[in-house]
């Protein structure tokens, strides 16, 4: 999932500072699951909204509303429910239901709550762990699935840095040294010598570094 | 003008049952605040952060929550739940620039306890050395 967090509230409350009325709008997709942007989040800040633009002496209107998910057309359609109840949208999605507000509702201001973060997973109730970058050119066949690229603090692509010891990272002792564990995986299936094939220079244009990037997929559209 | 603190208390039933003797009488009788507006819950476990913040935007000072104590609770972990709310909403007020003394956690024996007092009448001294909430309009 899409891993975000609660901006500070100083910061929302300057986006919203000269609104009277905001939707503050939740997603049930990812930011539901991590806790951050769903409906029980989005009602707790649309509280604090009103809290801190009372503190300031100024009076705001807050509705909440949700959406099934922010990051497709049809759905950021049905924010005409609340048409002309608001001046302002603060989304409580990731960056992308953000986006898409902005792509789509050409007349409608939007603010973000959230930072988001990372793609990760639940680690344990109330954690969660980065377990993909999105880089666009997985090597997870080759590293027993654990990736390097977001789980390496370098990225490094053939085997840990000086700076790995006893299975530790040397950025943050909490951290484990993914490419050790790559080693240990990779040994409890037999497959360590996978590990003695060197990785090429490896091409980051997959990652961003050639601008966004965009999937198409013929079989699916329309026209 | 002196200024009188309006308090809302959160507390599960078992922590607050001696709000039921004496037909409701004896909290009075032995100085609980007058300031405070008792809310009873099932289990403090319940309580969610939106309904500590709302507590604050329906004119509170000061909010608590009194729940059972960490190891003993009726549910087994609902005070300990309240407790990271109450903590969650101490960091927002924090995040407005309020003092986050303004909610509090207690966890206490149930029963008829000289300390369900003691607690209510902390918060109540707490509340008045702070003042009126900011977020008083």
């Amino acid at each position: 999932m899409i891993v975000a967090e609660r901006k500070p509230m100083a910061e929302i409350i300057e986006m919203v500072k000269d609104c009277s009325r905001v939707l503050v709008l939740a997603c049930r997709g990812c930011v539901t699951v991590c806790s951050a942007g769903g409906e029980r989040e989005a009602a707790a800040l649309a509280s604090l909204i009103r809290l801190g633009m009372k503190k300031e002496g100024k009076t705001i209107q807050v509705i909440e509303g949700s959406l099934v998910r922010q990051c497709d057309k049809e759905y950021i359609d049905t924010i005409d429910e609340w048409k002309g109840q608001y001046d302002a949208i603060v989304s409580t999605a990731c960056g992308v239901g953000v986006n898409f507000i902005a792509n789509l509702r050409k007349e409608t201001m939007v603010y973000p709550a959230l930072n988001t973060t990372f793609f990760g997973g639940s680690a344990e109730q109330g954690i969660w762990t980065e377990q993909c970058a999105g880089c666009g050119n997985c090597v997870l066949h080759l590293t027993g699935g654990l990736c390097p690229v977001a789980r390496c603090a370098k990225s490094l692509m053939n085997g840990p840095c000086g700076g790995s010891v006893g299975g530790r990272c040397e950025i943050n002792k909490n951290t484990e040294c993914i490419w050790q564990s790559i080693h240990d995986r990779l040994g409890s299936f037999g497959r360590q010598s996978q590990m003695e094939a060197i990785a090429p220079i490896r091409d980051w244009s997959t990652t961003g570094h050639g601008g966004p990037r965009k999937t198409v997929r013929a079989d699916l559209m329309i026209s | 003008m002196s200024f009188e603190p309006k308090i809302t208390l959160f507390s599960c039933h078992y922590a607050s049952q001696q709000s039921c003797a004496e037909k409701g009488k004896e909290l009075q009788q032995l100085g609980f605040p007058a300031t405070i507006t008792l809310v009873r819950v099932p289990c403090t476990g319940k309580v969610q952060v939106t309904t500590l913040l709302q507590a604050f935007e329906d004119g509170a000072d000061g909010v608590y929550v009194v729940g059972c104590p960490v190891d003993g609770c009726h549910n087994v972990k609902g005070s300990v739940r309240a407790a990271k709310r109450v903590a969650a909403v101490k960091k927002a007020l924090e995040e407005l620039d309020v003092e986050s003394g303004r909610i509090e956690m207690f966890h206490l024996p149930r029963g008829l306890h000289p300390e369900f007092v003691a607690a209510g009448v902390a918060m109540d001294k707490k509340i008045r050395t702070l003042g009126p909430s900011p977020f008083q309009s």
